[in-house]
């Protein structure tokens, strides 16, 4: 009796914490509402099967519960019956799929319309590029890749002079209009995932590939890396920002092409330079940016902060220290770390764009830029 | 023809000596007592690696773990479960102890290879574990192992982790493949006169074709790894396409990343299956039993097992719908995959209505075996979400395929081997575990995984990605969901704890629990008509069984018990209809 | 190895015999439809590979295995092996073992012949600078002919076991004697036939040109 309740309260507990629960999807903010709308299908087929198994379940335990003297139904089989319920669940099972499938072929085939934006990926950070006027992206290689030309494009293309570049993480796209996402990496695997949208894709290296979604709402949206890249997955953030026609304009405006940058532009300021070169060289490896625990010390709120080193004296973290740090760090080891770190070379311009970064995770900084380096040894 | 004969003249040389008797043991028994003793104890260290990973998630920053320890300790965690506690715990353990005595056999087929197969098992583990003293640390690459970040600077124990981990792997489909050789030949050639193959209790059955999939299956992670490993250690394009590395190029090409999934994968459902299978089996036999009723259509359930079987090599790329694969494979293998959930649901409407009509027992075997129903349930139908493409698509990589594979590998299987092991425990050491302190290690650890793991499914929906260290400030993340996941730590450490009522009901009614005798749960099947118990080498005496009907004759009409024991003759209790001869 | 059993020796009952000996066949079966499955998966991923424009198939006319007369040398010796085996199996069916020794002597040292024949051919490359690293052809040519020679090195240990149950048999002929050595050979045989038609294969893929890789590789549907 007491196992047959307790079954009974699984089921209710279960059904009412699906409807009371405030985890559910995020607001749909993309013409995928379609996938919702086949969540729900299967939310409620499986759900009818799971209430009706269980409560089922609960009544053969109340009701047969064993009685001295008593003796089970001597009937091993009922072909019949059996056949019904593979009948039954066959049909459930293709009032699954079949709405399911139909939505599939949608996100199978991208409309013709849609506005093509790549989204390239490497640990741990999203830069982006926009065909340009000419509609065509410039070839890129793996091998072209460069401090100067960070996206790999071959300068020889034509196609690639008027390539929009944009670093920073941050893309724009227009609301209403659907958008072909070209996904490319540069390392290793990678996913595209903003919740909102409900699409994602995994980015491979070797190989390009793709997915389409049309924004409906104006904001901010959050893009995740969905496919383990190693020990910066958490921290491979991004975001999307679905404009109105004339923010997106302002916005393109104000972006970088290539031919640009191979006449010496950046694409980035000096922050996001420092932010690229901190994970290109892995710094962020062993130094943490959001206050965890890290094999060296963290770099949040570093700046402008007192450290205490192994010999127990104390220095003020500024810029010449911190440039020391990376090209001499055997010089000054923070009690409590281990002296693991190599050397580094970097140019004048490398420890310029670090310190900003560092000091831009540092709450009281007012202008990172500013910070000048002393003369290296 | 595939009986054992008369062997009434055969010598039984029984080993003695402890060493021959207990460690170079070629006994299946002993073999499975080493096997499940090694699983139990790696898979306690992946539980307190799991524990220290709920700590990380539930309350960052209260223990001094790093984003490197976490993905080290997530990798760790889920291939030692999959591989070195499941698949061994159910295959060596379970499979070896139980299938001959199940089909009247006096050990396994092929004792010696049966011996290697256990030591290859333990080299495989230190190898493993060896893999946590070596610089670098163990691999953090994920139990998927996926290139190339598996082998690059970016992921924990890309040097020297990842190398022992794939000769680990390697050394354990060797000790699977001679396991494997034993537990199908010994059925197939080694039942006893009168058992046929549709007169074996269906825990032979799953176990039976399990170890036909991972015959078939392990080598595709052979040959996954072996190429990987390669990769890694003299600088082939297997799998390694042209790439950077934080800033640098490295000197491979061509390779195929998406190839390894497809091969990985190949193996990885099979898999999933081979630690499934089993459990189905074995369940099946604790519900008839516990109930006092045959198992309800069991040739169905049969065919249900052998199909699911096959099915499950043309479903794997289900775990590839976001691969980046041609998306038109999605079609099929969503048709495939939810094609399977058809004979699995069979399953499930079995055992259903081997309980209709029945006269249960709420032992703790049966206890556990319901559990298993409902978790099972819960598990599978969230399979359906994930196994239709269009709605994996939102979904993967989220706490929704975290919460789905715990539940259908983790705590439905896992309720089996409890239920399981307390109800073989008499006939393995003659006495019964506790009953009260087994009722309480049950419903802590039914209750507990359901709280964990049914409302981990909704930060699935929410869109929460797995695989993450920390959620720091996201704004479509409520902070109602972190009080989830503490909440969701605080059971789990709860429920990791409580298992020491399991461990302690092992260990204290060996010496002080209540004798048990032959049979003490009145079952039908052959290992509990063995004429020791525990049993003797060689298992029954001097001549084997004879086997006159099937394993569920309970509640035969008209017989004097309620049970049927599967050597009683058609004289003295009439051979239902339903029993085939071969 | 597989029909040893320390704990429970055979009795001179036939019967039991029988079991063995359909054991043992069935465990060969079985680990034959093992490596079966890992031969070709082998094979799928090289033809996959084979496709990706980085390939230089190793039978392209400037390439080594534009002349296959050396490994067409090694296969002849492992067919020597092959029919060796197959020879010593039929004459032991007879009651009297003829000339199983010599044959089974020859299918050891053809073996072995073959063996020392493939590390020749690799030297062969690597003096050439073909090397693993060098090239995915390059790298599945010693992947797939060093995991078959490892296989044929297992094979070799169970032919050991045959070899000194013969000597045995020789020396000392019973009835279980010839029953287990006829068991020995008879799975050796089978093995090397196995491991002869599966060498076929491998040799015609490595040695086939990207023509037919692409042919195969669009019959798969894993073309551009």
């Amino acid at each position: 009796m007491t196992f047959a309740v307790i079954l009974v309260a699984i089921v209710v507990i279960s059904v009412l914490f699906h409807f009371l629960s405030p985890w559910q999807a995020t607001p749909l903010a993309s013409n995928w509402g379609s996938i919702d709308t086949t969540i729900t299908i299967t939310l409620v087929i499986t759900g009818i099967f799971f209430v009706a198994i269980v409560l089922f379940m609960a009544y053969c335990v109340y009701k047969y519960k064993a009685v001295p003297g008593r003796r089970s139904e001597y009937r091993p089989e009922n072909k019949k019956l059996e056949w019904w319920l593979i009948g039954i669940t066959t049909v459930a099972i293709c009032g699954l799929l079949a709405p399911g499938l139909i939505v599939y072929d949608d996100f199978v085939h991208v409309p013709p319309n849609a506005v093509e934006f790549e989204a390239v990926g490497e640990q741990w950070r999203w830069s982006y590029r926009l065909p340009g006027k000419d509609k065509t992206f410039g070839r890129t290689s793996v091998t072209r890749i460069d401090e100067n030309n960070t996206f790999g494009i071959d300068p020889n293309d034509a196609a690639g002079q008027d390539d929009i570049l944009i670093g920073g993480n941050q893309i724009h796209v227009l609301i209403d209009q659907p958008a072909k996402a070209l996904l490319r990496s540069k390392d290793v695997l990678h996913d595209f995932y903003i919740p909102q949208f409900r699409a994602k894709m995994d980015l491979v290296p070797g190989q390009i590939t793709y997915f389409w979604f049309t924004p409906t709402v104006l904001g901010t949206f959050d893009i995740l890396c969905a496919e383990y890249c190693g020990i910066g997955h958490y921290n491979m953030r991004g975001q999307v920002v679905v404009d109105n026609a004339a923010s997106y304009q302002k916005w393109l405006s104000s972006q970088t092409t290539f031919a640009e940058v191979l006449s010496g532009g950046t694409v980035e300021g000096l922050v996001e330079q420092g932010q690229r070169l901190a994970s290109s060289r892995g710094c962020i490896a062993c130094h943490s940016i959001d206050g965890s625990p890290s094999l060296g010390p963290g770099w949040l709120g570093l700046y402008g902060s007192q450290e205490t080193l192994s010999d127990g004296s104390q220095v003020e973290v500024d810029g010449p220290y911190l440039i020391e740090s990376v090209i001499d760090p055997a010089a000054k080891i923070v009690a409590g770390y281990p002296p693991v770190m190599v050397a580094y070379e970097l140019s004048d311009e490398q420890l310029t764009s670090l310190v900003a970064y560092i000091a831009s995770l540092s709450p009281d900084t007012d202008n990172p830029t500013s910070i000048q380096p002393s003369t290296k040894e | 023809m595939a009986y054992a004969d008369d062997v009434e003249n055969e010598e039984l040389h029984e080993p003695t000596g402890f060493i021959w008797k207990y460690i170079w043991s070629q006994d299946h028994k002993v073999i499975a007592i080493q096997y499940a003793s090694t699983a139990i104890f790696v898979g306690l260290i992946a539980l307190v690696l799991s524990g220290m990973m709920r700590m990380q998630i539930g309350f960052p920053g209260s223990i001094d773990m790093d984003a490197t320890a976490y993905y080290q300790a997530m990798t760790m965690h889920g291939m030692i479960m999959v591989i070195y506690l499941l698949t061994a715990l159910f295959l060596g353990g379970f499979g070896n102890y139980l299938i001959p005595l199940m089909v009247g056999a006096r050990d396994m087929v092929f004792p010696f290879v049966n011996m290697l197969s256990y030591w290859f098992y333990l080299v495989s583990v230190l190898v493993l574990l060896a893999s946590f003293f070596v610089p670098g640390g163990p691999t953090g690459a994920g139990w998927t192992l996926y290139p190339p970040q598996a082998i690059t600077a970016g992921t924990p124990g890309s040097e020297w982790g990842i190398i022992l981990m794939l000769v680990s792997l390697i050394i354990f489909i060797i000790a699977a493949t001679m396991g494997g050789l034993n537990y199908v030949t010994t059925v197939l050639q080694a039942r006893t006169h009168g058992m046929t193959m549709f007169r074996m209790p269906l825990t032979v059955w799953g176990i039976f074709v399990a170890t036909i999939l991972a015959l078939l299956a392990f080598p595709a992670l052979f040959v996954s790894g072996l190429m990987m490993l390669l990769d890694q250690t003299i600088g082939t394009s297997f799998f390694m396409p042209d790439m950077m590395q934080f800033g640098s190029q490295l000197d491979y090409s061509g390779g195929s990343p998406i190839l390894f999934q497809h091969l990985f994968w190949f193996f990885g459902h099979p898999e999933v299956y081979i630690v499934a299978l089993p459990a189905f089996g074995l369940v099946s036999d604790l519900i008839s039993i516990h109930a006092r009723r045959s198992i309800f259509g069991y040739r169905m359930m049969v065919w249900a097992i052998v199909s699911i079987g096959v099915l499950s090599f043309v479903v794997w790329a289900h775990h590839m719908y976001v691969s980046g694969m041609n998306p038109y494979f999605g079609f099929f293998f969503a048709t495939t995959t939810l094609v399977i959930a058809v004979p699995t649901a069979l399953k499930v409407y079995n055992w259903l209505l081997t309980l209709w009509r029945g006269n249960i027992h709420l032992t703790v075997p049966m206890l556990f075996s319901l559990a298993f129903i409902v978790t099972f349930l819960v598990g599978g139908l969230t399979g359906l979400f994930l196994g239709n493409v269009v709605v994996d698509i939102p979904l993967s990589d989220t706490y929704f395929v975290v919460a789905h594979f715990h539940m259908v590998m983790g705590v439905a299987p896992i309720l089996v081997v409890f239920g399981s092991i307390y109800h073989w425990y008499p006939k393995i050491t003659g006495r019964m575990l506790h009953d009260g302190i087994g009722k309480l290690h049950f419903w802590i650890t039914f209750l507990g995984t359901y709280l964990i793991y049914f409302p981990m499914h909704y930060l699935g929906f929410l869109g929460m990605p797995r695989r993450y260290y920390a959620y720091e400030d996201y704004p479509f993340i409520p902070d109602s969901a972190q009080s989830l996941n503490a909440f969701i730590t605080v059971v789990a450490i709860v429920v990791g704890i409580s298992q020491i009522l399991f461990l302690f009901n092992m260990v204290y009614s060996y010496f002080k629990g209540a004798p048990s005798g032959g049979n003490p749960w009145r079952a039908t099947s052959l290992e509990w008509l063995t004429p020791e118990t525990p049993p003797k080498h060689g298992n029954w005496g001097p001549s084997l069984p004879v086997v006159h009907r099937w394993a569920y004759d309970y509640g035969v009409p008209g017989a004097d018990l309620d049970y049927t024991p599967q050597t009683t003759s058609a004289e003295e209790v009439p051979v239902h209809e339903n029993d085939h001869d071969e | 190895m597989l029909t040893q059993s320390t704990s429970v020796p055979f009795s001179a009952s036939a019967g039991y015999f029988d079991q063995r000996s359909a054991s043992a066949k069935t465990g060969l079966h079985l680990l034959m439809a093992a490596m079966s499955s890992m031969f070709f998966l082998f094979l799928l991923s090289y033809i996959l590979r084979s496709q990706v424009p980085d390939w230089e198939a190793l039978s392209e006319p400037w390439q080594p295995l534009a002349q296959t007369g050396q490994l067409w040398f090694n296969t002849a010796l492992l067919v020597v092996a092959s029919i060796s085996l197959e020879l010593a199996r039929r004459s032991l069916r007879q009651s009297e073992p003829g000339h199983s020794r010599e044959l089974l002597m020859l299918a050891g040292l053809s073996s072995i012949g073959f063996l020392v024949g493939q590390l020749v051919f690799w030297d062969f490359l690597t003096t050439r600078g073909f090397f693993a690293d060098s090239n995915p052809a390059n790298a599945f040519f010693f992947l797939l002919t060093g995991l078959h020679a490892v296989h044929l090195v297992g094979g070799l240990v169970a032919w050991i076991v045959a070899t000194v149950r013969l000597g045995r048999q020789r020396r000392l002929p019973t009835n279980e004697g010839l029953a287990l050595t006829r068991l020995s050979v008879e799975l050796c045989a089978t093995y090397w036939h196995f491991l002869l038609v599966v060498w076929m294969l491998l040799f015609a893929l490595l040695s086939s040109s990207p023509g037919t890789y692409a042919a195969i590789a669009k019959f798969c549907g894993l073309g551009d």
